[in-house]
């Protein structure tokens, strides 16, 4: 393995798929915000025609001729879908599948005659097809790195105004923007990056170093300076990590390789990372199902103690049936929910039932309370409108005091304060 | 000079007419609403006027000149569903777009421009919110975030298309509060609006608008039934109720 890197043409081909791992995964986030990234995939596929009838001119394998080639034949195809959106009543999906199968086959069937040419039996276009990154050469990979800063800059020097271009066109209009160039020449950029990767990664799977990167990285963050650099960061682990795999096993294509790089750590993202990941998610539905499932039973206890309490002025223990007529919950979370309250010391369980102990008829009352004040805020939303509730995370309890006291003034109104707390601490606890 | 000088407006898609040869003058200063019913063409006129679509005839200027040449002194506050709230981008940072002409090609924002995006940001109760990803908003936050953004871009004339629809009690005040800082500023607001019921109280002047405009002018000479009748056709319940209360229009 060791000796493999010490290579100099290993080190070549590795540098040149890490930088174009950068430029596909920077313009590949511009091409995911614009949903664009089928898009993406027509255009390589879009290309190979294009590689094909630059070596028929060309006779020879010169990569400049075949990258240009490949650039024309795939912006014209990028150009057709675009036409055929904006003159025909096909949607852009269609217009997509069209373009894609269309070019693609033409491409397989030029393939197919340059092979049977006496001179192309050795051409090694098929490479193209899935990516071959060991067949790069110092020379190739210097045309990949000159295209690749040029990318780049231009993508650091027009950086806000590309934002505002994917945000909002119309304001940038507005502005005065240059929209119809700036959007030109984002395609062509995109074309470019898409075109310098097909050697390596080939037109079936190019598409996929312009989609994963990004979405990888947008699971990261939520903001687009730090997205690109993200996404840039993950196309080129990717793009190294694939051709470090490939290059010791003869024949390895390095296109589906790096593409499972890349998606190995779209995986890995998806699960784990902050905030939208889906480990956090399902941990924080875990979460608020537990707290819920305590603050009803809770309230059920609270509004079942005031009822007795106005009718006998005595404390009872309270039956499942009982509660669970007022808020049903599944036998699984009640048992949970219930054995997390007792071991807070919040409810005690007796044979008859179960009971609030002072602490828990505390923390009953205030859950009661927010709950009856989100009650009449809902009621009077107009009036209450201006109350930055999310500010207050939805605690009633933590608002100023003017709205606090409207808000009690309406909860008396209907008779609704949460009155047991103030008169249990007098209260012999009998009948249980 | 009047801030904006319409003549002979005509936009159509596919040769059917969306607005029809569309001419007034309005007046500085002012809080204009443009009403009429749905297709009636209100976001178009608008779009016509910053050249967002194709005009099938006529021009515009604005204090005497092309908009081309105006353009650093007009602010378009765009509906809130045309864009994408999911970008990776918080409201600070949408609200600096608003000063991309400011700052200039290839540069970046300064301190300063950061500073005036926040007392935008203030001015529309949204400062707290600054670094919040803009999908994380209501709808009501997004639509001041998008107001503070046409604040930050100093204009003299502001266009807002339907900046009221689907927004909280809270932001509507917002926006009205805003709207008449704006008018005591000497600004012209001309406001896309659809809630006849509030029409009277938002604005000075309104121009009915039903592909033709109907009328335009000061408000308690412009909104009246007769015209809206013209404007909306006879299935107008709105004007059945008042009448029947016994209120009278103009």
């Amino acid at each position: 393995m060791l000796n493999l890197l010490m290579d100099p043409n290993t080190q070549w081909v590795l540098f040149g798929t890490t930088l174009l791992g950068i430029t596909s995964g920077v313009l590949g986030s511009f091409a995911l915000l614009r949903r664009q990234s089928l898009i993406g995939d027509a255009m390589s596929h879009a290309a190979l025609p294009g590689i094909c009838i630059a070596f028929l001119i060309t006779g020879e394998k010169m990569m400049g001729a075949l990258l240009l080639g490949a650039g024309i034949s795939a912006y014209i195809g990028t150009y057709c879908i675009q036409a055929i959106v904006r003159h025909t009543r096909l949607k852009m999906d269609t217009a997509i599948g069209l373009i894609l199968s269309v070019f693609f086959g033409v491409g397989i069937v030029l393939m197919t005659f340059i092979n049977r040419l006496p001179s192309g039996n050795q051409s090694g276009l098929d490479e193209f097809i899935f990516g071959q990154a060991a067949a790069m050469v110092s020379g190739d990979v210097r045309v990949i790195a000159i295209v690749a800063v040029i990318l780049l800059v231009i993508t650091l020097l027009l950086f806000k105004e590309l934002k505002l271009l994917i945000f909002d066109r119309e304001f940038a209009q507005g502005l005065g923007l240059p929209t119809t160039v700036l959007n030109g020449l984002l395609m062509t950029m995109i074309v470019t990056a898409v075109v310098i990767g097909l050697q390596a990664v080939g037109v079936v799977l190019m598409a996929a170093m312009l989609i994963a990167p990004p979405i990888t990285a947008r699971y990261w963050t939520n903001r687009l300076d730090h997205m690109v650099i993200i996404s840039g960061l993950v196309g080129a682990l990717s793009g190294g990590l694939g051709t470090f795999i490939s290059a010791p096993i003869t024949g390895m294509p390095t296109g589906p390789l790096i593409v499972v790089s890349a998606c190995t750590l779209f995986l890995i993202s998806l699960v784990i990372a902050p905030e939208r990941g889906l480990f956090v998610k399902a941990w924080r539905l875990y979460q608020l199902r537990k707290r819920t499932a305590q603050e009803q039973i809770l309230q059920s206890l609270y509004e079942r103690t005031e009822e007795q309490y106005e009718k006998t002025e005595t404390i009872d223990a309270f039956s499942r049936e009982a509660l669970e007529a007022l808020r049903p919950l599944s036998d699984f979370r009640f048992k949970k929910a219930v054995a997390n309250l007792q071991k807070s010391g919040d409810v005690e369980a007796y044979k008859n039932g179960y009971s609030l102990t002072l602490s828990g008829c505390e923390r009953a009352h205030r859950v009661t309370l927010n709950n009856r004040l989100m009650q009449m805020y809902a009621m009077h939303e107009l009036q209450f409108a201006s109350l930055p509730m999310e500010h207050y995370n939805w605690d009633f309890l933590s608002i100023p005091e003017d709205d606090r006291n409207s808000l009690d003034h309406l909860l008396k109104e209907h008779q609704l304060q949460p009155k047991l707390l103030h008169r249990l601490p007098e209260t012999e606890r009998i009948n249980r | 000079m009047n801030p904006i000088t319409a003549n002979n407006i005509t936009v159509a898609y596919h040769r059917k007419p969306v607005l029809q040869s569309v001419s007034f003058e309005a007046p500085e200063g002012k809080l204009i609403g443009i009403i009429g019913p749905n297709g009636a063409g209100k976001s178009t006129l608008l779009k016509s006027i910053l050249g967002l679509v194709p005009k099938a005839s006529g021009d515009v200027n604005i204090y005497g000149k092309t908009y081309r040449k105006q353009r650093q002194i007009v602010g378009y506050v765009p509906q809130r569903g045309s864009v994408d709230w999911d970008f990776p981008t918080s409201a600070l940072d949408v609200v600096l777009m608003g000063r991309y002409r400011q700052i200039g090609l290839f540069r970046r924002p300064k301190k300063n421009d950061v500073k005036e995006a926040m007392s935008c940001l203030e001015k529309v109760g949204m400062e707290q919110y600054a670094n919040r990803q803009i999908s994380q908003l209501s709808g009501g936050q997004q639509q001041r975030v998008f107001l503070a953004r046409a604040l930050a871009q100093n204009a003299h004339i502001y266009f807002m298309d339907e900046p009221f629809i689907g927004v909280d009690a809270a932001t509507e005040k917002a926006i009205v509060q805003l709207l008449s800082e704006l008018r005591e500023q000497g600004k012209t607001v001309i406001v896309v609006h659809h809630d006849l019921q509030t029409v009277k109280d938002y604005f000075d002047w309104v121009m009915l608008l039903n592909v033709r405009k109907i009328a335009f002018g000061p408000t308690n000479e412009t909104f009246t039934s007769d015209l809206l009748q013209k404007t909306y056709g006879g299935k107008l319940t709105f004007l059945d109720q008042k009448e029947e209360e016994g209120v009278p229009f103009a």
